[in-house]
């Protein structure tokens, strides 16, 4: 069992500055302390931050672990002590078998010369020998799906297709017992990129995996395992994949942006959830709950108001306008003062993930805009599984019509 | 599309274990040196290839391709010959042709600076790749040899007939020019693996270093003859590059001359900076890394 543990993380650290200058300076200092074989130390200087802060993981082969956070969390820096390229200044790795990587695809290419070269340079440089290309350019050229066009160079090549090319590479030629991934799956087209996780998903089979994204429904999928790390230090460390990314969606810093003529302004907004009024700091409601909001805003003298309320993602994305309206459809049209409306938004079908509001205030004869609020009242949806839509239908379905053959 | 499923592979024999800490890599002198003979083992076939890449991709891209390894020491031997011509400089007896003398002063002269830049020019080049993926950092070095070696070559292949035309044939002592390659190789390895680390934190080192070379030129015997006395004398006399070029230009003219003693207490020191260099390179990588721009 121990034998199977890949990688151990014990207490690593990891400084970082935030002043170039100051930072070229420590460097200068960091260089002389080596050469006179010095340790580090714990201590900050001036400047300095921690980027990564005493992380402890251990990882088994078949095991995946999503690192997430927000940008800046450490997340890369940490995957960069893992690969080897910059140290710790606290703590100890310790690394068994052969690390592959699917970071900076086509490392190494030159746009001069043609894909066929650029095969095997990219190939050498991820430590892959020349013989071990031969075996499988044919396998390389078909999955970049670049058959015609392997002896032009690689500068005319579509964006797209230097992409796959890389891709291809790495991903055909590599078999480690470790395998590390950033942000590189959401590469090309669809198809691709279904290609892509296939090819992850087989070489994971064999290996520990450390994978740092933004991408919750690629995390859900993949990962046996999450960390969610914030100003470089874990804050969670669970299997429970649906806890961690709800932790990671509760992480996002909300700010609510206001713009528009200042005739009309949002009050309040409140939420209840199948009835029950919820918290006003970023409540959870399950998947598949009756949201109610009530509204309160206040419309300037000499003006006629028209209100539009909008549920956005974590992104600021629109999802679902919600009108106000009356029951014939037409707007309601509010005149001055202050106005409480409620507004039944209807069953939640919501991914999982952080979600707000976005509510907009026009005047109802020019259009004009008099307020709009961003960002107002964030919420969070809970569900089981988290899926790649922005929305999921729990519907009951049914097997008809003949029974498959097989259970004759 | 054929998808073979590889299924669970078999650890075929004991794995690696790599270990990361923030110790300095000199505290174990011992891991350190089977490492380093490790790496640079490692690095050959992508120093091959990383050579390969950028030997290609120069010469795709330039219609006059290998003549340019000749064009520099060209012109600025027509530069001198016409300064020494016109009476502007009067250089004082050299013991051979003037053009000669420049030309192969320039050209060894040229070798020895590329090969001073070549490792901050590697480095500095491939900094994306430093950043990114971890590979035996000696490549970069290595494939700097070759490409170094290349250029090397092409311009012995013009000199060589350009002695002959200037009336001044090699003799057998040709033979021993790539003996003074290497050296040149070696001193100017040697010095600029202990600039690239500063080098590619601060760019100033970058441009300090043509200002510092041309400045060195002058007290070398490449253009001008050796001084027999006075201060500039002994400038050129404890200049180490003066035995090398002096040498260098005996063994291509085939003349008299060469500074043997001189030449070896130099090779052997730089031997002897070319290890430490390399120490300080390898223990210096991942502290620059993180400092990088890339």
């Amino acid at each position: 069992m121990e034998e199977d543990v890949l990688i151990k993380v014990e207490g690593v650290s990891k400084k970082f500055c935030r002043d170039l200058k100051t930072s070229l300076r420590y460097g200068m200092a960091d260089v002389r302390d080596e050469v006179l074989g010095r340790p580090r130390t714990m201590e900050l200087r001036p400047k300095e931050f921690w980027a990564v802060h005493g992380i402890d993981f251990e990882l088994r082969r078949g095991e995946c672990l999503g690192l997430v956070g927000h940008n800046g969390a450490g997340k890369t820096t940490m995957l960069k002590m893992l690969n080897g390229l910059i140290k710790p200044d606290a703590g100890r790795i310790e690394i068994h078998g052969q690390v592959g990587a699917l970071i900076a695809l086509g490392a190494g290419f030159n746009p001069i010369l043609t894909a066929r070269e650029n095969i095997y340079i990219n190939a050498s440089v991820l430590g892959l020998s020349k013989k071990r290309v031969d075996e499988r350019i044919d396998e390389i050229i078909a999955f970049a799906e670049i058959e015609d066009f392997i002896d032009m160079p690689v500068q005319h090549f579509s964006s797209g297709m230097t992409v796959r090319l890389g891709f291809a590479v790495a991903a055909i030629l590599i078999e480690p017992d470790i395998l590390f991934l950033d942000e590189v799956l959401a590469v090309g087209d669809i198809n691709f990129t279904i290609k892509c996780l296939n090819r992850v998903r087989e070489l994971m089979r064999t290996s520990a995996v450390v994978f740092v994204s933004h991408n919750m429904p690629l995390i859900t999928s993949f990962c046996t395992r999450v960390m969610v790390m914030d100003h470089g230090r874990s804050v969670l460390d669970t299997e429970e994949i649906g806890v961690a990314v709800n932790h990671y969606f509760g992480l996002a810093k909300n700010t609510i942006q206001i713009s528009g003529s200042g005739h009309a302004s949002v009050r309040d907004l409140l939420l209840a959830a199948d009835g029950v009024a919820l918290e006003i700091d970023t409540p959870t409601l399950q998947q598949g709950q009756e949201l109610t909001a009530t509204l309160r805003v206040r419309i300037e003298e000499g003006q006629t108001a028209e209100v539009n309320v909008v549920i956005a993602d974590a992104t600021l994305t629109g999802l679902i306008n919600i009108p106000v309206m009356d029951e014939r459809g037409d707007y309601i049209e509010l005149g001055p003062g202050e106005h409480d409306l409620q507004i039944p938004l209807g069953m939640v079908e919501l991914n999982a993930g952080l979600y707000s509001f976005i509510v907009a205030i026009r005047n109802a004869t020019s259009n004009v805009t008099l307020c709009r609020h961003q960002g107002l009242q964030p919420f969070r949806v809970h569900a089981d599984q988290v899926f790649w839509t922005k929305f999921v239908r729990t519907s009951v379905s049914k097997v008809l019509g003949p029974k498959p053959t097989n259970e004759q | 599309m054929s998808e073979q499923v590889r299924g669970t592979v078999a650890p075929k024999e004991p794995m690696p274990i790599t270990v990361y800490t923030p110790a300095s890599a000199l505290r174990d002198p011992g891991l350190m040196f089977r490492s380093m003979i490790a790496d640079l083992r490692a690095s050959r076939e992508l120093a091959w290839s990383l050579a390969r890449r950028d030997i290609k991709a120069q010469y795709r891209q330039s219609l006059l391709g290998y003549l340019w390894a000749f064009i520099m020491p060209l012109s600025t031997t027509a530069a001198w010959v016409y300064l020494n011509a016109s009476g502007i400089v009067k250089v004082t007896t050299t013991g051979m042709a003037y053009p000669v003398y420049v030309l192969t002063g320039t050209m060894l002269w040229q070798m020895f600076t590329e090969a001073l830049q070549t490792p901050l020019g590697q480095l500095g080049a491939s900094k994306n790749l430093l950043a990114k993926l971890s590979f035996p950092r000696e490549a970069l070095i290595l494939s700097g040899f070759i490409k170094w070696s290349f250029n090397a070559g092409v311009k012995l292949l013009i000199i060589i007939p350009a002695l002959f035309l200037l009336g001044d044939a090699p003799n057998a002592q040709i033979l021993l020019v790539p003996i003074i390659l290497l050296a040149i190789l070696l001193i100017g390895t040697s010095i600029g693996l202990f600039i690239a680390p500063i080098g590619l934190l601060y760019t100033d080192i970058g441009r300090m270093i043509p200002v510092v070379l041309q400045f060195a030129m002058y007290i070398t015997p490449v253009v001008f003859a050796m001084p027999s006395e006075g201060f500039a004398a002994t400038l050129f006399r404890i200049n180490f590059m003066t035995p090398v070029i002096v040498t260098g230009r005996a063994w291509l003219v085939g003349t008299e001359g060469a500074m043997l003693p001189e030449l070896a207490v130099v090779c052997g020191g730089a031997l002897v900076l070319l290890l430490l260099g390399w120490v300080l390179f390898r223990s210096t990588m991942s502290v620059l890394i993180e400092r990088m721009s890339a």
